[in-house]
C-alpha cells in the first residue's frame, strides 16, 4: 500500500521533472533564435557604423553560446562540476592562444609595413 | 521534489535508469575532455583564418562571396536540429516508445544533411566565382576552418545514422544510451562552433 503511493509520487516527480527539462530545452531554442535573428538583421538590413555592429555580433555571439551551454549541454555553477572547471581552463587557453596569435600577427604585420 | 545533482555535461540520465547513469559518468567526463581540446583546435584554425584576413592577394573578398540568406538557413537548420536532438535526449531520459526516439533522431540526421547540402551548395557558387582554396592565403584559411566544421558534422551524421542501426538491431540498451548521450554532447558541441562561424566568418566579414 505505502509502496504504491511512492511510486506514483515518484511517477509524478518524473513527470514534473519531464516538463522541467522540456521547457528548459524550449528557452534554449527560443532565446538562441532571438539571438540569432538581431545579428543576422543588423548585417543585412542596418547599415550602421563597423565597430558598433562588430560589437554587438561578438557580445551576441557570446551570449548564444552561453545559453547554448546552460540549456542544450546542462552546464551550471549548481554543483561540484570538473566539468565547468575544464571548460573554464579551456577558454583560458582559447583566449590566451587567439590573442597572443592575433596580437603578434598584427604587430609583424604593421613592422614589415605590409599592407593592411 | 528535489532535483537530483547533475553527475556530468548534457542530460543526465537519472536514478531511475539504475545503474546506467553510474557508467555514464565517467564516460560522459571523457567524452567531454575530448571536446574540450576539439575546442582547442578549432580556435587555432580561428587564429589563422583571423590573421590571414587581409592576405586575399587581389583575389575575391568576404563580400564577393559569402550569401548572407544560405548562411542564415544554415543557421536555423542547426539550432532545429539541436532542438530535435534535445528532444531525442528527453525521449532517451524519460523511456518515451524506441519509435519516437528513433523518430527525433532521423530527423536530426535530415536537418544534418540538409546542413550538409546548402554548405556544398555555397562551395560550389564560391568555387563558381572564383573562390578557390588555391587563390590565396584568405581562402586556404577559409577552406580550412568552415569545411573542417563541415567534416565534423558529416561525422556526425553518419554516427547518428550508425546508433539508428544499432537501436534497430539491439533495442535501448546501456551501449545505446551512452552513445546518444555522447553524440548529443558532440552535436550541440557542434552547434555551438557554428555559432562563431556565423559570426566571426560571415556576420563580420559582411559588415
Amino acid at each position: 500500500m505505502i509502496k504504491s503511493t511512492q511510486s506514483s509520487s515518484d511517477r509524478d516527480d518524473l513527470r514534473e521533472q519531464e516538463r522541467r527539462d522540456f521547457r528548459s530545452y524550449l528557452w534554449g531554442v527560443g532565446l538562441a533564435l532571438v539571438l540569432t535573428v538581431v545579428p543576422f538583421a543588423l548585417v543585412h538590413w542596418l547599415h550602421l557604423p563597423r565597430l558598433p555592429v562588430l560589437t554587438a555580433i561578438g557580445a551576441l555571439a557570446l551570449v548564444q553560446i552561453l545559453v547554448h551551454f546552460r540549456f542544450f549541454l546542462h552546464i551550471g555553477f549548481r554543483h561540484n562540476r570538473e566539468d565547468l572547471q575544464l571548460l573554464l581552463f579551456s577558454a583560458l587557453l582559447l583566449v590566451i592562444m587567439l590573442a597572443g596569435t592575433i596580437w603578434i600577427m598584427a604587430s609583424l604585420a604593421l613592422r614589415m609595413a605590409l599592407p593592411t | 521534489m528535489s532535483r537530483e545533482a547533475m553527475r556530468h555535461p548534457g542530460l543526465n540520465l537519472g536514478s531511475h535508469h539504475g545503474s546506467d547513469q553510474d557508467s555514464a559518468e565517467r564516460l560522459m567526463f571523457g567524452f567531454w575532455v575530448f571536446l574540450m581540446s576539439d575546442a582547442v583546435l578549432f580556435g587555432m584554425v580561428f587564429a589563422t583564418y583571423l590573421t590571414s584576413l587581409d592576405a586575399t592577394a587581389g583575389g575575391p573578398g568576404p563580400r564577393d562571396l559569402y550569401d548572407i540568406k544560405s548562411i542564415f538557413v544554415e543557421t536555423l537548420l542547426l539550432l532545429a536540429s539541436s532542438f530535435t536532438f534535445g528532444m531525442a535526449s528527453l525521449a532517451l531520459k524519460y523511456r518515451h516508445p524506441t519509435q519516437r526516439l528513433v523518430g527525433w533522431l532521423v530527423l536530426t540526421v535530415l536537418l544534418g544533411v540538409a546542413f550538409l547540402g546548402f554548405e556544398l551548395h555555397d562551395v560550389a557558387s564560391m568555387f563558381a566565382q572564383g573562390g578557390l582554396p588555391t587563390r590565396s592565403g584568405f581562402l586556404s584559411a577559409f577552406f580550412d576552418l568552415v569545411p573542417l566544421h563541415g567534416l565534423h558534422v558529416a561525422g556526425g551524421c553518419l554516427w547518428l545514422v550508425c546508433l539508428i542501426a544499432q537501436l534497430a538491431r539491439y533495442g535501448v540498451d546501456r551501449e545505446t544510451k551512452l552513445g546518444i548521450m555522447r553524440l548529443a554532447l558532440f552535436w550541440h558541441f557542434l552547434d555551438i562552433i557554428w555559432i562563431a562561424i556565423f559570426s566571426v566568418v560571415y556576420l563580420a566579414g559582411l559588415t
